[in-house]
């Protein structure tokens, strides 16, 4: 008995009611507060908001790369909120893709490297397979050729577009960019936002993206302003 | 090649200076505490073969008489008694050597005994100047098997000593003092009595105050120059295992009545000298070790705050806290490796190339090349050191670099 297809807009990511706080003492400030989300395959979100409305921080939480004050979070129908740090490293690994702002790859590594990264470390695929796995997206990203140059030797954009590559290692089904296209000018922001719209698309999987770019945030499915910690419209 | 090892090499070549700073200090810390540790413990081995080639492994003398051991201390019947410590006084020489002899030989230990009598105020004069010597009379059959005389001989035979009568074994210092070769003769000079003896045979211990005083006679020469005609000073007794001489000691002492002293215990000054020694130099040299920790420490630190992003990213991908942690340990254990290894031959050349060195030393010990004592102790030892050392101040570092979070860094805030 074959296993039933995935659905392709089924629910992946839902976080209700959560609450940030950062900062200690009299600093201390309240940065989300009560943020309710749903994300699901294939479609691409965008949030936006002035800079200190809390975009990064809920992405953050969504990630698992933070722990709420207050709140729940659900990925793939499994409660993360308040499950230990090993097992939100383990659901980062197997079921989310960063793209961060500035690329963040290591330096020291090829582009091919930097991708078979991530897929090492879940070790679902034997070593002669990632590395067909990583050689493939770089194709897809346009990169097929530059596939043993070290980071260092790679433009901005092209390092950009090693980064998606990266997020997309471990087929995730969530990827989650931070200003992804912060750092690039007009024509490598459209290559890297088409880049992951049509990837994820294909793949199935749900994009969430924090950006300031208003042309950016229009081309995707679905816009949530966000100002104070809360969204401006549920 | 697991993930952790793959960018724990990476991070590692990325720091090639101090990462070859620390490597340099393992290996000389390595390298000397092999190399100082071979040449002390080269100096104790010689020392050690030296007195059980010339003094045995053990020393049988003086019957020993019990005194009172315990005092009473209330009234008559109390039950609260002192012990009276070193309760023991001692009766000089064996005077019934045959039947001791038996029963020494009874002990499975005990591989060979040799009968000596010792005499200690005694004067020879050679025709260029008189000097105090100390005179042993031996049973030279006996003798041989107990110690390394044999193979001492620097001039004239064993047999030549053992078939002419009136002739003697002297020591290669006291015949360069006296200006004795073989075939001279002197004469010695005990509480009146004097006799004439040959030099038969010259031998060198190495041990320069054995050479200079020491004059071997037969035991019949002895007896008769020292009017002693029965009874014996001590028995020097060779035993299969050396190592054990202490216990055995105390175990003859206690059956046999007798003071018996094992090697161990005759020499346990310059034991303790040379065990100083080996510390102090142990310690000297582990300060490259302490120094290649603190390097280590120091780059492990840095790679820390530099690769802070790449922590997070891995962290971002799935990477544990663990597996952070590991990635500096691995480093850490990388140079440890290489520069152990280097160490290691870098020691091994230098205690070689030591050995081979012409170096004469002439005091307490006479040599013509450092001695050295090739262990694998000593390495085990070097590389324990550098691992403790090595592994400790990478820790820390390691820990920090775990305890990062993600976010923090990602946003900025890390501390």
């Amino acid at each position: 008995m074959t296993p039933a297809p995935a659905d392709p807009h089924e629910l992946v990511l839902r976080c209700t009611d959560l609450h940030r706080s950062l900062g200690r003492g009299e600093a201390k400030v309240h940065v989300l507060r009560g943020v309710s989300f749903e994300a699901r395959r294939g479609h691409v979100y965008s949030i936006v908001g002035p800079s200190g409305c809390g975009k990064s921080t809920l992405l953050y939480l969504l990630g698992l790369l933070d722990l709420p004050d207050a709140g729940e979070i659900t990925i793939d129908g499994r409660p993360m909120s308040n499950r230990d740090d090993a097992a939100r490293t383990a659901a980062r690994g197997a079921h989310i893709g960063f793209v961060f702002q500035f690329h963040f790859l290591m330096m020291e590594f090829t582009a091919l490297e930097n991708v078979q990264m991530p897929m090492r470390k879940l070790g679902r695929l034997p070593p002669g397979q990632m590395e067909a796995r990583a050689r493939q997206l770089l194709q897809e990203v346009g990169l097929g050729d530059k596939a043993h140059r070290r980071a260092t030797e790679l433009s901005g954009g092209e390092q950009q577009r090693v980064a998606v590559a990266r997020a997309l290692a471990n087929q995730p089904s969530i990827i989650l960019a931070d200003e992804p296209t912060g750092n690039l000018d007009v024509r490598n922001s459209a290559v890297v936002f088409d880049l992951l719209a049509r990837l994820a698309k294909e793949n199935g999987q749900a994009v969430i993206l924090v950006t300031h770019n208003p042309d950016i945030a229009s081309r995707c499915d679905f816009t949530r302003p966000m100002r104070d910690g809360r969204f401006l419209e549920s | 090649m697991s993930p952790n090892f793959r960018i724990a090499v990476r991070f590692l070549t990325a720091k090639k200076r101090s990462m070859v700073m620390c490597l340099s200090c393992i290996v000389l810390g390595v390298g000397l505490f092999i190399v100082t540790q071979a040449t002390t413990s080269g100096f104790q081995s010689h020392f050690i073969t030296t007195i059980l080639g010339t003094d045995g492994a053990v020393r049988i003398e003086d019957r020993e008489q019990n005194t009172i051991q315990t005092v009473s201390a209330g009234d008559y019947g109390s039950g609260f008694q002192i012990e009276h410590k070193g309760a023991h006084r001692y009766v000089e020489g064996i005077d019934y050597p045959v039947d001791l002899e038996e029963a020494i030989r009874s002990f499975s230990n005990v591989a060979a005994v040799s009968q000596v009598l010792h005499g200690s105020n005694v004067t020879i004069r050679s025709s260029f100047k008189d000097d105090s010597v100390q005179v042993y009379g031996i049973y030279v059959a006996d003798h041989l098997r107990v110690s390394d005389l044999g193979s001492q001989i620097v001039g004239g035979s064993i047999g030549a000593f053992e078939a002419e009568p009136s002739g003697a074994l002297v020591g290669l210092e006291m015949a360069d003092r006296l200006q004795l070769g073989l075939g001279d003769t002197f004469l010695l000079v005990a509480d009146g009595n004097v006799q004439r003896f040959k030099v038969s045979a010259i031998y060198s211990t190495g041990k320069e105050d054995v050479d200079r005083v020491r004059v071997y006679l037969k035991m019949g020469d002895a007896r008769s120059l020292l009017r002693k005609p029965t009874g014996i000073s001590y028995f020097q007794v060779d035993l299969r295992d050396r190592e054990r001489a202490d216990r055995d000691a105390q175990w003859m002492q206690d059956v046999l009545q007798y003071k018996v002293a094992s090697w161990q215990f005759r020499e346990r000054e310059w034991l303790g000298v040379f065990k100083m020694l080996r510390i102090s130099t142990a310690i000297t040299v582990s300060v490259f070790t302490v120094i290649a920790g603190l390097a280590m420490f120091n780059t492990l630190a840095m790679i820390v705050l530099e690769k802070t992003k790449d922590i997070a990213i891995l962290r971002s991908m799935g990477y544990t806290r663990e597996d952070i942690s590991r990635i500096f340990v691995w480093q850490a254990l990388i140079v440890l490796a290489l520069g152990s290894a280097a160490g290691c031959l870098l020691g091994g050349a230098l205690t070689f190339g030591v050995s081979q060195v012409p170096f004469q030393i002439r005091s307490i010990f006479t040599l013509d090349r450092l001695p050295v004592d090739t262990s694998a102790w000593h390495y085990v030892e070097a590389v324990s050191t550098a691992v403790c050392t090595v592994m400790l101040a990478s820790l820390v570092p390691a820990r920090r670099a775990a305890r990062l979070e993600p976010g923090d860094i990602i946003r900025g805030t890390a501390q």
